[in-house]
C-alpha cells in the first residue's frame, strides 16, 4: 500500500537551518547536511529544504548546499526559494535534487510550471502556496506570497486547479493561519485542496503533535505532511510520529 | 567499469550518486562502444516512453542496449525498466525494446488514488512455487531474494510514474496501486529491472544495488 509520506521542511537562512514562527523570529537549528543526514537515517520519507531568504532578497539559491545534500543522503528531497527560471530550476536539479518548488515565481509568471514541466516532467514541479483564511476569495483562502508578506487576491482553490492544469505534479499547501503554531494543520483549506485536484498534496503548517499528522490524514486526505518545529526543537522523533500513525492506521513506512 | 546509459530521459545524478555511495564509479555515456566494452550497464529513465525510444534511436543505442541487456548485468530503473516491455500505451501507443514480453498501461482513474503515484509503495516477493530445495521462485524460475529483505516480506521503496508494466513470468516483485497489482521489479538472469527507484530508496535502495552488483 503507498504509504503516507512524513517528510521534514528544513528552511535555510545563510548555510543554516533557522525556524521561526510566522516566518519572524528565526532561531539557528544546525547545518542542513547535517540535518538532512539525521532525518534521513531516523526515517523521513523525503525532505523539503527552503532557502527562505532568497526570494526576499531576489538572489539565486546555494547549489553547493544542494549539491552537498544530495551526496548525503539517499531519499528524494526538493527544493524551493531563489529559483527564478528554468535554467535555475536544471541547476537544482542537475545537483541531484529529486524536486523543485516554485511559490511566488509561479504567482508572478505562471508559465514557469509548464515550462519546468516540460523540461523535467510534472512529478519535478511542486507548486507551493500559502493561503490565508481571508473574506475576499470564493473559497475563503486567498494566496500570499513572498512569505506572506504580500496579498495577491488570488482564490487558492483556483490556484490550486490552474497549476496542476499547467503541469504541477504535486501542491504543498502551507497554511499562513496554522504556520509555527503547532496547534495543528488546517484541516479545511488542506481538504479543499486535495479533493480539487488529483495530484498528491502535502499539508504544511501546524504539526506539533504525532496526533495533528494522523488527523491531517484521516480527516483532511493528504497524501504527505511536512514536519518542521516539532521534530527539531527535539520534542518529538520521526520514528515517534510514525509510530502514532501505524498505530491509528495511517499507512506508513516502518523500517528504513 | 559500471556504464550508466544517458539517452536524455531524465537526470542521472542520483543514479550516480548511489553507486560512489557504494564506492562503485560509473561513466555516464551515450557511446554503444563504451556500454559494449562496460561490465556492467545500468539503465535509468524518467519521462515518456515515445520519447525515450525516439532518443534511443537517434542516439543508435538500440542495438547496445539489446546486446548489453542479454550479455551482461543490466539494472533497468523506472522508465528503463517499462521500455524493456514490447509495448507502452503511453502517448497514443509506442513499442518498445521487447526484451520482456509484456505490455505498459496508465494507472485507471480511481477515487482516492492520486496518479502519478509519488512516494514508499511495498513490493512483495512475487513468488510462483517452492522448488525441491526450498528455493522460492518466480514464473521464470529466477530466485526471489529481492535484498534479502521483500524476498520474504514486504519493504518499501519510493516510486514515480503514471504508467506500469503488468504482471509478467519475469516479475519478481509486485506492488499494488489504484487497484492494480503490477511489476515492482523483474529478473531474467542478469537482467534486472524496476519500476521504483533504488537510489532513492534509502538503505534498502542501496542494498538492492549492492546485490544486483554481485549478481
Amino acid at each position: 500500500m503507498l504509504t503516507k509520506r512524513v517528510i521534514p521542511c528544513l528552511d535555510v537562512r545563510n548555510g543554516r537551518v533557522t525556524k521561526g514562527v510566522k516566518f519572524k523570529n528565526n532561531v539557528d537549528l544546525g547545518d542542513p547536511v547535517e540535518m538532512a543526514v539525521a532525518y534521513s537515517d531516523g526515517g523521513a520519507d523525503e525532505l523539503v529544504f527552503y532557502d527562505i531568504t532568497a526570494s526576499a532578497e531576489r538572489r539565486p539559491i546555494d547549489i553547493g548546499m544542494v549539491e552537498a545534500v544530495a551526496k548525503a543522503i539517499r531519499i528524494p528531497f526538493a527544493v524551493g526559494g531563489g529559483i527564478s527560471s528554468v535554467e535555475d530550476m536544471e541547476r537544482v536539479i542537475l545537483a541531484g535534487a529529486e524536486k523543485i518548488s516554485v511559490n511566488s515565481l509561479a504567482v508572478r509568471n505562471p508559465e514557469i510550471i509548464a515550462e519546468g514541466a516540460k523540461a523535467f516532467g510534472a512529478q519535478c514541479i511542486v507548486l507551493g502556496m500559502d493561503p490565508v483564511k481571508s473574506d475576499k476569495t470564493a473559497s475563503g483562502y486567498e494566496i500570499t506570497t513572498r512569505g506572506f508578506r504580500e496579498f495577491t487576491g488570488m482564490d487558492a482553490v483556483e490556484w490550486a486547479k490552474r497549476a496542476v492544469d499547467l503541469g504541477a505534479g504535486e501542491i504543498v499547501v502551507n497554511s499562513v493561519d496554522a504556520d509555527g503554531t503547532r496547534e495543528g494543520f488546517e484541516l479545511d483549506i488542506t481538504r479543499l485542496i486535495a479533493e480539487a485536484v488529483d495530484v498528491p498534496v502535502v499539508a504544511s503548517g501546524g504539526a506539533g503533535k504525532p496526533e495533528h499528522l494522523v488527523t491531517v490524514f484521516h480527516e483532511a486526505k493528504a497524501d504527505a505532511a511536512i514536519v518542521a518545529g516539532m521534530i527539531h526543537s527535539g520534542d518529538y522523533t520521526i520514528s515517534e510520529i510514525k509510530a502514532a500513525m501505524h498505530a491509528a492506521g495511517v499507512p506508513t513506512r516502518m523500517s528504513w | 567499469m559500471t556504464a550508466i546509459i544517458d539517452y536524455k530521459a531524465g537526470n542521472l545524478t542520483s543514479v550516480k550518486l548511489a553507486f560512489a555511495a557504494l564506492g562503485v564509479e560509473t561513466v555516464v555515456t551515450s557511446d554503444p562502444e563504451v556500454i559494449a566494452a562496460a561490465d556492467r550497464v545500468v539503465f535509468p529513465g524518467v519521462g515518456a516512453a515515445k520519447s525515450a525510444m525516439e532518443n534511443l534511436r537517434a542516439l543508435g543505442l538500440v542495438d547496445a542496449v539489446k546486446s548489453a541487456a542479454a550479455t551482461k548485468p543490466f539494472l533497468g530503473i523506472c522508465l528503463g525498466m517499462q521500455i524493456l516491455f514490447d509495448h507502452s500505451e503511453e502517448d497514443g501507443g509506442v513499442d518498445c525494446l521487447g526484451i520482456i514480453p509484456g505490455h505498459v498501461r496508465r494507472f485507471p482513474s480511481v477515487p482516492g488514488f492520486k496518479v502519478p503515484e509519488i512516494g514508499w509503495n511495498g513490493v512483495t516477493g512475487n513468488v510462483e512455487r517452492v522448488t525441491g530445495n526450498g528455493e522460492r521462485v518466480t514464473g521464470n524460475g529466477e530466485r526471489v531474494t529481492g535484498n534479502g529483505e521483500w524476498g520474504t516480506g514486504t519493504k518499501e521503496f519510493y516510486f514515480v510514474h503514471s504508467y506500469y508494466a503488468e504482471v509478467v513470468p519475469e516479475t519478481a516483485g509486485v506492488t499494488e496501486y489504484a487497484g492494480v497489482k503490477f511489476t515492482a521489479m523483474v529478473k531474467k538472469g542478469r537482467l534486472w529491472a524496476c519500476q521504483f527507484h533504488p537510489e532513492k530508496s534509502g538503505r534498502i535502495g542501496l542494498e538492492l544495488l549492492k546485490e544486483w552488483l554481485s549478481c
